[in-house]
């Protein structure tokens, strides 16, 4: 979470925010769960995976989540489905799944998992 | 030690630069402003200044630069006229929306068509509600002076806006005029250090800027706060101005005024066809009409209340503008504007409006006084100098 204490930035007067609109801080899009904008979602199939990294150096949002050395999927609180780990993929390990259809939106929110299509912070 | 030199207008603000010494100047040439950067890179050439000049392809590219390496933290500078200004415009309201303290020299020229490049006020004041702070100059004195100052308002932490510089183009620009240099050092001190709050390449406080404002919504706010910046910025012009005085004898503040005191008649004006006014009110005086003069120098922020006041006494206040706004029988951008700072008095002056010297038409003395002797029977606005 950021040092800079902007949750309550929409109730916020004019001379409350930064001068010119400065953002001082970094990583504070960490918290903004763009998730929710996506309509495709990337799936990956394990077994074709050869952990090459280079969804990770492509993805746009950082949302390739590696542990251990190993490629294990994705940040869907972030991950905008844009495709272009699919894209990039040698191995052709990773394939592009209609959002609504993958999540199934009810059963995810039974499920009460956070798949960043709250609104976001 | 001061020092009194003969320049034209243009190497009067790189000389104003050289003090200055700013961090970077990105550039594009464009008539009449090409001898300010020309005369510029010719310091860094012989080392007399470190600045790192950018050779840009274009305005809008120069501007897009000054932005970048202002908010690095650097201390910018830049130079433009006309279509040059033009070709900024998207930018100039990124600069002044980032906040970011950029300190240019227009020299004033028209804009196309047809082709001219001659001196009148249309660029500028086409930019009149870009969130830049605008100071207009007599004379190359009066250019060199506010470039320096110009440096220091745009960064006053209450401000934190840029600033334009106008010279008229080849009527000062490429004419040679008699000035008086501060001393280098004393110079120096004035401007002082630049240090921005935030910078690009504080890597230990990593920022962003010019962030999408997002489906939230701050824009309306940071507007805000930057019209706040813009109203602030007439104490801080007026308490820069004092302090130069202290340091050159030339003090200056929003206007200045030539035997306005009593007057019943004044002329309002900016820029170089102040000093042919100030003649034309020496010859009125001389014929028995009480005239006097009000030189604007700063029109962003506009000073509407000080010029009320200074006004207050006179019955008839005819303004000079040289550009048009074009708008259907309005008069000029200084004309609406001095006009409707009035609208809440209850003694209002007559207001009479000239367009004069566009696309460089000479102002000359006849022409004033013809003006003022048909004031009181003309039409509300009169095109000065055309040909019927």
């Amino acid at each position: 979470m950021a040092k800079w204490d902007f949750s309550k930035i929409k109730e916020w007067g004019w001379k409350e925010h930064p001068t010119g609109g400065v953002i001082p801080e970094a990583a504070t899009t960490d918290s903004y769960a763009t998730g929710g904008w996506r309509s495709v979602r990337p799936v990956l199939d394990s077994g074709k995976c050869v952990h090459c990294y280079i969804c990770f150096i492509f993805c746009p949002d950082s949302s390739i989540v590696i542990k251990d050395g190993k490629m294990t999927g994705f940040n869907l609180r972030h991950c905008k489905g844009c495709g272009i780990c699919a894209e990039v993929c040698p191995a052709k390990a990773v394939s592009m799944m209609n959002e609504a259809e993958a999540q199934g939106l009810e059963k995810c929110h039974l499920a009460g998992q956070d798949l960043g299509t709250e609104k976001s912070a | 030690m001061p020092k009194t030199v003969a320049l034209v207008g243009t190497d009067a603000v790189a000389e104003a630069m050289r003090q200055i010494n700013p961090d970077v100047v990105p550039a594009y040439p464009i008539t009449p402003q090409t001898s300010i950067v020309e005369t510029y890179s010719q310091m860094i050439a012989d080392g007399l200044v470190k600045s790192e000049m950018i050779n840009v392809e274009s305005e809008h590219s120069a501007m897009s630069a000054a932005i970048g390496a202002a908010a690095s933290g650097a201390r910018v500078m830049t130079a433009t006229s006309s279509q040059g200004l033009a070709l900024m415009w998207e930018m100039l309201y990124i600069a002044s929306g980032l906040r970011l303290p950029i300190v240019m020299t227009n020299v004033s020229r028209t804009l196309s068509a047809p082709v001219n490049i001659h001196c009148d006020h249309s660029d500028s004041m086409g930019a009149r509600d870009s969130g830049w702070i605008q100071l207009y100059s007599e004379n190359a004195q009066e250019g060199y002076d506010n470039i320096l100052q110009a440096i220091r308002i745009a960064e006053h932490p209450d401000v934190q806006l840029p600033v334009m510089v106008m010279i008229d183009g080849f009527i000062i620009s490429h004419s040679i005029d008699r000035l008086d240099l501060i001393d280098d050092d004393a110079a120096r001190k004035f401007v002082g250090k630049h240090k921005l709050k935030n910078s690009l390449l504080d890597h230990e406080n990593p920022t962003t800027w010019g962030a999408f404002d997002g489906l939230h919504g701050y824009y309306f706010e940071l507007k805000r706060a930057q019209a706040e910046g813009m109203k602030n910025a007439a104490a801080v012009v007026k308490q820069i101005g004092e302090e130069y005085g202290k340091i050159s004898g030339r003090y200056y503040s929003h206007f200045e005024t030539y035997r306005l005191e009593d007057a019943e008649l004044a002329l309002i004006v900016l820029g170089s066809a102040a000093g042919t006014m100030k003649a034309a009110v020496d010859q009125l005086r001389s014929q028995g009409v009480r005239a006097g003069l009000l030189k604007l120098r700063m029109f962003r922020p506009f000073p509407a209340k000080e010029l009320v006041s200074a006004l207050s006494h006179v019955s008839d206040v005819l303004v000079f503008d040289r550009s048009d706004t074009i708008a259907g029988e309005m008069g000029g951008p200084v004309f609406i504007e001095a006009r409707s700072s009035f609208y809440d008095e209850i003694k209002r002056p007559r207001f009479k409006n000239f367009v004069y010297g566009l696309g460089g038409r000479d102002l000359n003395l006849d022409m004033i006084l013809k003006a003022v002797a048909s004031s009181q029977t003309g039409n509300l606005i009169t095109y000065l100098g055309v040909r019927e």
